[in-house]
């Protein structure tokens, strides 16, 4: 039974919204309402203003300057432009031909990367989709001998969203930069929680989104580098030529301040998160792994975020793992949790498994997650696990030494 | 997704959770029909066995289940239908009455086709060790 108090370790998905965030915006809802592109008037100054000092503090999380960030409706939106605006802009034919360039991406991107990419594909342009390795870490190396003298974007999360596990970023930055190829980044789980300079990092384009940062829904960012080199993007939402004439639209005003004041917080607060979410993660990890038997971790053992991991419990099915464990709201990889019936492409893609893909839970911690929280939610996890598998066929025949992989199983 | 009370206290309650040995011993014992269906990578496995007495009558009948709730509902409740039925009766059970019992949204209408599926595939499992399937060899009483 929920009982009043659920442990909220789903941080990957949302976070709580920082009250101070809250309290930022609040002003700009009846107060200071007016449009940013109101010129003429005090209503219109202060709405601008108050845009300009959030493109500040979005900027300066990045290691930006305040004209290379664009506001957005959230990432999804960041990654179909940078995408879909950089393979337009550099396309090396015109619309309605073939070979208009290649792209290099990643199997376990986000699905806001890989369907853009997929539209591209049928207009013309060509992709390759490199597959992770068993850890689920994407170097530079990999990217490299994909690249080819047409390659004119190439697109790498900075850390996967359902493993936490960490690509060889500011690399991949480098090799982009030394053969001219436009290189952007999917960072919705990295920036805010892990140190963030694009220059240093050598990016062309990043996305970020406000409510993965305690910040509001609705409201993201994408840097577009301006210098060495400048990178042009066509639009994809033509009329008033906001923000730069990249993204029309009105600006979202309290959703800016909402995202410049997140970004602002984790600038000043991420370097002392990281520990404490690392021992919480690690607590989680060695307890679940050492009193449950056949219980593994995804993804590359210590090159992921400190606040994400990913567990596959065999023999267990992962939505009634949730359903044993209904005080603890956390996402898995089971098939049965996605409307699709299909386990997680992103484990598929690493070669574990359906099975295990079936087995596994995603726990993400954050701000708010006590110590205590992470104790209570171990007891919940190996008690539901204990139980499900006295439930289990599957756990029976690997107690007795049976090859489930042996079985000529009914599939259906 | 919201469950109903009913799969609810199927999971947290399973009637018949078990087995009548372990795999090797209940594959030697003619009363026991053993019906597994599913596969690991589609995310649902049904194991049903029935013990059945010499007048067709389903004595006793346990199950396993790795899968999501609504199917160790389906399951649990088929063990409670079957038993005291003859096999005939068991295997007139549809899918559609479990989806029924349990309230089960469309998406889990599959969970319910398992479980009619497990019925049928221990009754057959049964009907050859017995020696009453059709062109099965006579059993040696």
């Amino acid at each position: 039974m929920t009982s009043k108090n659920p442990i909220y370790l789903d941080n990957a998905a949302s976070t709580r919204c920082d009250p101070r965030v809250v309290e930022a915006m609040l002003p700009y809802f009846s107060e200071k309402f007016g449009n940013a592109g109101s010129r003429n008037h005090s209503f219109g100054w202060a709405a601008e203003d108050a845009i300009e000092a959030a493109r500040e503090q979005c900027a300066a999380l990045i290691g930006a300057q305040a004209k290379e960030v664009i506001f957005t409706s959230g990432a999804t939106e960041s990654n179909n432009l940078a995408i879909k605006g950089a393979a337009q802009m550099y396309a090396r034919a015109p619309m309605g031909q073939s070979n208009r360039g290649h792209i290099v991406t990643v199997a376990h991107e986000h699905k806001a990367v890989l369907d853009p990419v997929h539209r591209l594909e049928r207009e013309g342009f060509t992709a390759t989709f490199l597959q992770p390795p068993a850890d689920g870490v994407i170097t530079k190396a990999m990217v490299e001998a994909a690249l080819r003298p047409d390659t004119i974007l190439v697109s790498v999360m900075w850390a996967n969203n359902e493993l936490g596990t960490i690509n060889e970023v500011p690399e991949i930055g480098r090799l982009c930069h030394s053969r001219d190829i436009v290189f952007h980044t999917d960072a919705t789980q990295w920036a805010g929680k892990m140190p963030t300079n694009v220059e240093a990092d050598s990016i062309d384009l990043l996305s970020w989104s406000g409510h993965k940062i305690y910040g509001p829904k609705g409201v993201g960012g994408l840097y577009v580098r301006r210098r060495k080199p400048r990178v042009r993007l066509e639009a994809l939402l033509d009329g008033g030529g906001q923000e730069r004439g990249m993204r029309s639209g009105t600006q979202n005003v309290t959703g800016i301040i909402g995202f410049g004041k997140a970004c602002e917080l984790c600038q000043h607060e991420a370097d002392s998160e990281r520990p404490r979410l690392l021992a919480m993660r690690s607590k989680l990890e060695s307890e679940l792994t050492s009193r449950l038997d056949v219980t593994q971790v995804n993804g590359h053992a210590s090159r992921r975020l400190p606040g994400i991991t990913n567990i596959s419990f065999a023999f267990v099915e992962g939505e009634s793992l949730m359903m044993g464990v209904r005080d603890i709201a956390c996402s898995s990889g089971s098939a049965c949790t996605s409307a699709s019936l299909e386990p997680s492409y992103v484990l598929k893609s690493l070669g574990i498994g359906d099975e295990m893909a079936h087995s596994s839970l995603r726990l993400s911690m954050g701000r708010w997650t006590q110590p205590a929280e992470i104790d209570r939610a171990i007891e919940l996890i190996v008690g539901a696990v204990t139980h499900l598998r006295t439930l289990s066929p599957l756990y029976d025949l690997h107690k007795e030494g049976v090859d489930l992989t042996k079985i000529q199983w009914q599939s259906h | 997704m919201a469950y109903s009370t009913k799969v609810i206290d199927h999971y947290e309650n399973p009637r018949n959770v078990g087995s009548f040995g372990s795999s090797k011993e209940v594959a030697a014992r003619r009363d026991i029909g053993i019906g597994i269906v599913g596969a690991p990578e589609c995310g649902d496995v049904m194991q049903l066995q029935i013990r059945v007495n010499d007048q067709g009558v389903i004595e006793d009948a346990k199950f396993k289940c790795f899968g999501c709730g609504s199917a160790i509902a389906s399951s649990s409740l088929a063990t409670e239908w079957i038993k005291g039925k003859s096999v005939d009766d068991a295997l007139s059970i549809k899918n559609t009455q479990i989806v029924e019992e349990l309230s089960l949204p469309p998406v889990k209408i599959h969970c319910s086709v398992l479980a009619e599926d497990s019925i049928r595939s221990a009754i057959d499992d049964w009907k050859k060790k017995s020696g009453r399937a059709a062109g099965a060899a006579p059993a040696h009483a």
